[in-house]
């Protein structure tokens, strides 16, 4: 809403508030004032003059040499460019010395040899909305009503001398849509009185153009009055009127349109007028529309209405849609001389569901849609047809004639007193809230601590105690509101466990070097499909009914092709090493069709690529499969999740010789592998890797993990190392296996510490070397104990894998 | 047999002041005080002597040995302690050189926020709450105040999956789902942080993507003081220092009385500067009383018990707290400007 100051100080004397004072009032208030606009952009010695001569400028097709009497003792010689300048006009004229919007000063000039004592202006050129001005004005110079005198401040003519606010206006307060709940609200904050135009005047009505109204549809709309204006004289509407509609943002029209809006802004109640000549037999039928009907709205664009539209018809056509646009069938245009002026509650979810199903949102539609003062349907109409009497020429050809479902009951809203100072944490006295409600005009008797309030029709927002609450506090002041903490029973906070465990996680991730990112849970199906799932292979990305874009599209399944995406775009701002990880919900489900919330699973996921730290000293190697293994063993480790194994796998989109699947006893929770190199590069990326768990099978294990005290050995270890030569496809993780079978209780530990291929082993083989520390608590090992043991696995070695012993 | 002692000894003690390493040095032990060395044979000449002179050659030999012993001794430990400054010399570095880097990581700064807020009221006695990100329209807005035609529903367009189904526009669901999950029982003290979802072009001051942190406090005489003197504490906290704040009327359709509150500018301290747009106050969250019809869906009787919930934006705090100007940094991951947060 765009408020006018010098408007509003007609209803709310202003004196001694500044319009920034009244935006800090509005603000502290509960509105909040965006803006501040001084309409006059530094606009100065510029005034109203009449074009006596128009002459062709002899060295210039396209300029023209003006006479202008701007009421000075000699006629000024204008040199001017606009294609509209003719004789007779009253323009705005720049006086040399004058100032305009941006800092333009106009001198005493020469253009083209012919010498200019000024400019005659154009509305955009005296800082006026170009959108709002009619498509003549915003090509040419703008042109005054005649009766305008000459020699006159501009800036007065124009109403520059104006400052608008722009309220921010907040879903309940659609009261502040108008001018009048403006002026209440101000009056309240200020406590100042409020004067609004009364319109009493009994004006002669005739009955020569009757209208009889029918409500098909009560439901939405209960409440339609309407009269008729005859011997209309269409134009251009006064000069003040147009000046407080481009305030207000609105394009003037013609006289009659103007003062439908005029009225609008003073009462919040939209209006519109009909050709009454084109409403069949006087009649006016409000229904709803059928499927298949359509309308042809003034736009010139024909729409097809629901059977949930709401038509305006004269009971044969439809002559608009209600609240949202008229049709183009009974504009109001050059040659109407007779108007229906319509004024009516319509039901807001009605107006909101056509506006919306059209996308058509007009300053009307806006205002049906957060319900209208009923009591004002009339008076607003009344008023229209006044102003219409008394700025288009006409004489009234109809009574009011409204047709009105129900009656409009008072709304009475009890307040307590001590629930109030309850929810507020103040002592505010009964006189205060009294006065409150004095300020906001709101009839009110207390009895006994409760306050019955009365609560005007203009205020839809209040209609429980709350409301009256939130009413006393902001006119009472948050400001005096104090701070305290809340007291009695104290709850001890804390993470929970998984909270805690994701920290360590990402801080853990933090401490070995990789870089937290969050990448848009939102992403595109050819994304996800870049690698072959290993995690959730059944999900089906769950996608968005209306996608802003195709790179937002699905919900993602998994972390990873996104982590591509930003060491595609590190790496191409130079970055040589790049190590990231993201720890967020993916979004799982096996429907098609979602008819249920999916599952939001926790991943992980990480990706190194490049070198990681070079130094002066060596290049450090980049990194390979094993420094990713590496990291993410130390971090089951840490967390002590036991029983990970990596197991061989070839999902697409990964190098097939050096991927992995992480199984956790047995079951798949994670991938760990590199990039296919041609995935990579399709990135710009040299060797990458990459890794992703699925969180909640390690949350489970390490929230699991059993810390428990054991006593330190008292009887010493035993070392062998152990070298074998095996066919080379044997995974190592294998030959552990059934080491750590065949050595049973007293094997503590194996550990791998080579292992090799070449010639003195021979084709096909591999020589693998382990070292195996065996220890019992209860005693110290004898040596045939110990070669017992090893000499078992060997043997299981020689069985289950052809090991043969190097010597 | 005397003078050849004497000639030893000093033969030897020549040598020894002369051996340059340890190796020459054991050759000379060897060569005198082995058992085939001189010492020895010039002992070993002992039989062809009188019976009176044995005992004082016996003991001048003695000596000899013991002389040779310690001289040898003591040039061992020069050539030692030569050595090893030799070796402390040889080993000297630059010390300006720069040291072996352990690659540094860093948490997302946004993350960082959260984590900062968290403890903060977790500190205050709060638990930390989780809700879905794909919700239901009920929870996002029906049981938030907020009925399918409500006008407010035009201040969050939303992702929808299903007529049903969305993406959360808000933390907030969190509010009555945790109120339902404590059952009546109170206090109710959680906060929520978590990702939302809103139909926005990315720019400058818009992400479609963001993350709120929503607050809420169910119990007996919460009053609207309690939640001033909270969301105070936690931006003192936040912004370490002594902050003004204010309370200025606004409105959730799930809150009432709904505020927001604005905090001396953490900049300028409040003299005006472009941060605040020379207001001097910085806005920080939205909060309000909770609404009874929200209490009630909560299954709280609005009659005996009164709450506050507010919301906040860890991206406004990070871009307050950091002077960051683009919204759309949080979400580019661009390592250049993640690692001027590793030390957060
Ligand atoms: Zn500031």
């Amino acid at each position: 809403m765009l408020v006018s100051y010098q408007w509003l100080n007609q209803y709310v004397d202003l004196n001694g508030v500044t319009p920034e004072k009244l935006a800090e009032e509005l603000t502290r208030g509960g509105i909040e004032v965006d803006v501040i606009h001084p309409l006059d952009q530094g606009v100065e010695n510029v005034v109203t003059g009449v074009v006596k001569k128009v002459e062709p400028h002899p060295g210039a097709d396209r300029l023209r040499v003006c006479t202008v009497d701007a009421g000075k003792e000699e006629p000024l010689n204008i040199v001017c460019g606009a294609p509209n300048v003719a004789e007779g006009q009253t323009v705005a004229v720049a006086l040399p010395g004058a100032r305009l919007p941006g800092g333009v000063k106009i001198k005493k000039t020469k253009l083209r040899g012919v010498p200019s004592e000024g400019m005659i202006c154009s509305a955009q050129e005296l800082g006026m909305p170009e959108k709002l001005l009619p498509k003549e004005q915003q090509e040419g110079i703008l042109v005054l009503p005649a009766e305008t005198g000459v020699g006159e401040d501009a800036k007065a003519v124009l109403g520059l001398e104006d400052v608008v606010l722009e309220l921010d206006l907040t879903p309940n307060r659609s009261d502040c849509l108008s001018m009048w709940g403006v002026a209440y609200e101000v009056a309240a904050l200020l406590d100042r009185e409020v004067h609004l135009p009364v319109t009493e005047e009994r004006m002669p009505v005739g009955k020569t153009k009757p209208v009889d109204v029918v409500l098909d549809a009560e439901e939405d709309c209960p409440f339609y009055a309407t009269q008729v204006v005859e011997g209309i004289r269409l134009g251009e509407s006064p000069r003040w009127m147009q000046n407080r509609l481009l305030a207000a943002g609105i394009r003037p029209i013609n006289n009659v349109v103007d003062i439908t809006n005029y009225v609008m802004l003073e009462y919040g109640q939209p209006l519109h007028a009909f050709d009454y000549d084109q409403v069949e037999d006087g009649e006016i039928v409000v229904r709803r529309g059928g499927t298949g009907e359509t309308v042809t709205t003034l736009d010139g664009v024909t729409r097809a209405c629901d059977d949930r539209t709401l038509l305006i018809t004269d009971g044969t056509k439809p002559i608009g849609i209600a609240g949202v646009m008229g049709g183009e069938n009974s504009e109001v245009k050059e040659g109407t001389t007779t108007v229906l002026i319509e004024s009516a509650y319509f039901a807001p979810e009605s107006i909101r569901r056509t506006a919306r199903r059209l996308g058509l949102r007009s300053e009307a539609s806006t205002r049906f849609e957060k319900g209208v003062d009923p009591e004002r349907v009339i008076p607003a109409l009344t008023r229209a047809v006044e102003l219409m009497v008394q700025l288009a020429g006409g004489k009234v050809a109809s009574p009011v004639t409204a047709e009105r479902m129900g009656e409009i009951e008072d709304v009475i809203v009890e307040l307590r007193h001590n629930r109030l100072t309850g929810v507020l944490g103040v002592q505010v006295e009964e006189k205060a809230v009294l006065d409150v409600f004095r300020r906001l005009r709101f009839p009110t008797e207390v009895n006994d601590g409760v306050y019955r309030v009365q609560v005007p029709s203009r205020r839809p927002d209040i209609s429980i105690e709350v409301d009256l609450i939130e009413e006393v506090a902001r006119l009472y002041g948050y400001d005096r509101i104090p701070t305290t903490l809340p007291w009695g029973q104290q709850s001890p906070g804390a993470l929970t466990p998984e909270q805690r465990l994701r920290r360590v996680i990402r801080h853990s991730l933090r401490d070995a070097g990789f870089h937290e990112v969050i990448n848009y849970s939102l992403t595109s199906p050819d994304r996800l499909r870049e690698l072959e799932p290993v995690l959730y292979k059944e999900a089906r990305p769950i996608r968005i009914s209306m996608p802003m874009s195709d790179e937002r599209k699905v919900l993602r399944t998994s972390l990873v092709p996104q982590l591509l995406e930003t060491a595609e775009y590190n790496v191409h701002r130079r970055e040589e090493g790049v190590s990231v990880f993201e720890l967020a919900r993916v979004f799982v489900t096996e429907e098609k069709k979602l008819t249920r919330q999916p599952e939001e699973r926790w991943a992980l996921a990480g990706l190194v690529t490049g070198a990681t730290s070079p130094h002066w000293q060596k290049r450090n190697g980049a990194p390979d499969f094993f420094t990713v293994k590496g990291m993410l063993e130390w971090l089951f480790e840490r967390l002590g999740v036991n029983g990970i194994s990596f197991e061989a796998a070839q999902p697409e989109g990964y190098h097939p010789g050096r991927t992995a699947r992480i199984k956790q006893d047995g079951r798949v929770i994670g991938v760990l592998g590199q990039v296919h190199p041609k995935t990579a590069s399709a990135h710009d990326l040299d060797d990458t890797y990459v890794f992703e768990l699925d969180l909640e099978p390690v949350t489970e294990a390490a929230l699991n993990r059993v810390i428990r005290y054991e006593t330190l050995p008292k009887h010493p270890d035993t070392t062998r190392d152990l070298a074998l030569v095996v066919d080379e496809g044997i995974p190592v993780g294998e030959l552990e296996k059934t080491i750590h079978s065949a050595g049973g209780e007293l094997l503590q530990s194996v550990s791998l510490f080579d292992v090799f291929t070449g010639e003195q082993i021979g084709e096909g083989k591999k020589s693998v070397a382990f070292s195996l520390r065996y220890q019992a608590g209860d005693r110290t090992l004898t040596d045939e104990e110990v070669a017992e043991v090893h000499q078992n696995v060997i043997q299981r070695l020689e069985e289950k894998h052809g090991a043969v012993l190097r010597k | 047999m005397r003078e050849k002692l004497e000639s030893l000894k000093r033969e030897a003690e020549e040598k020894i002041r002369a051996a340059s390493d340890p190796e020459g040095l054991k050759e000379l032990r060897v060569k005198y005080l082995g058992k085939k060395g001189e010492i020895t044979s010039v002992l070993r000449g002992m039989k062809d002597l009188s019976p009176e002179e044995r005992p004082v050659v016996g003991a001048l030999a003695n000596e000899v040995r013991n002389r040779l012993e310690e001289w040898i001794r003591a040039k061992e430990s020069e050539l030692e302690e030569a050595r090893l400054q030799a070796r402390l010399k040889r080993e000297t570095v630059d010390v300006t050189l720069p040291g072996q880097p352990r690659p540094l990581g860093g948490v997302h700064p946004l993350n960082a926020v959260i984590e900062q807020i968290e403890d903060i009221f977790v500190g205050m006695g709060f638990e930390v709450a989780e809700g879905p990100e794909v919700e239901t329209d009920y929870y996002n807005f029906e049981a938030l105040n907020l009925p399918k035609d409500h006008p407010a529903r035009d201040m969050q367009d939303s992702f929808y999956i299903t007529p049903e189904l969305l993406l959360r526009t808000q933390t907030s669901p969190v509010q009555v789902r945790s109120m339902q999950s404590k059952e009546g029982k109170v206090p109710v003290k959680i906060i929520c942080p978590g990702k939302v979802y809103r139909r926005d072009d990315d720019d400058a001051t818009h992400s479609h993507q963001f993350t709120q942190v929503e607050g809420l406090v169910v119990d007996r005489g919460i009053a609207m003081s309690e939640l001033h003197g909270t969301l105070l504490a936690f931006a003192e906290q936040m912004f370490g220092e002594k902050l003004e704040s204010r309370l200025r009327p606004s409105y959730f359709p799930f809150t009432e009385p709904s505020v927001e509150m604005d905090i001396s500018c953490v900049q300028c301290g409040g003299s005006g500067c472009r941060m605040c747009k020379y207001s001097g106050w910085i806005e920080i969250l939205g909060a309000g009383m909770v609404h009874p019809r929200v209490l009630e869906r909560g299954g709280y009787d609005s009659e005996r018990y009164t709450g506050f919930a507010f919301g906040m934006g860890p991206e406004r705090i990070a871009l307050l707290k950091y002077g960051i100007d683009d919204i759309r940094q949080f979400y580019t991951n661009d390592l250049r400007f993640l690692r001027q947060f590793q030390s957060v």
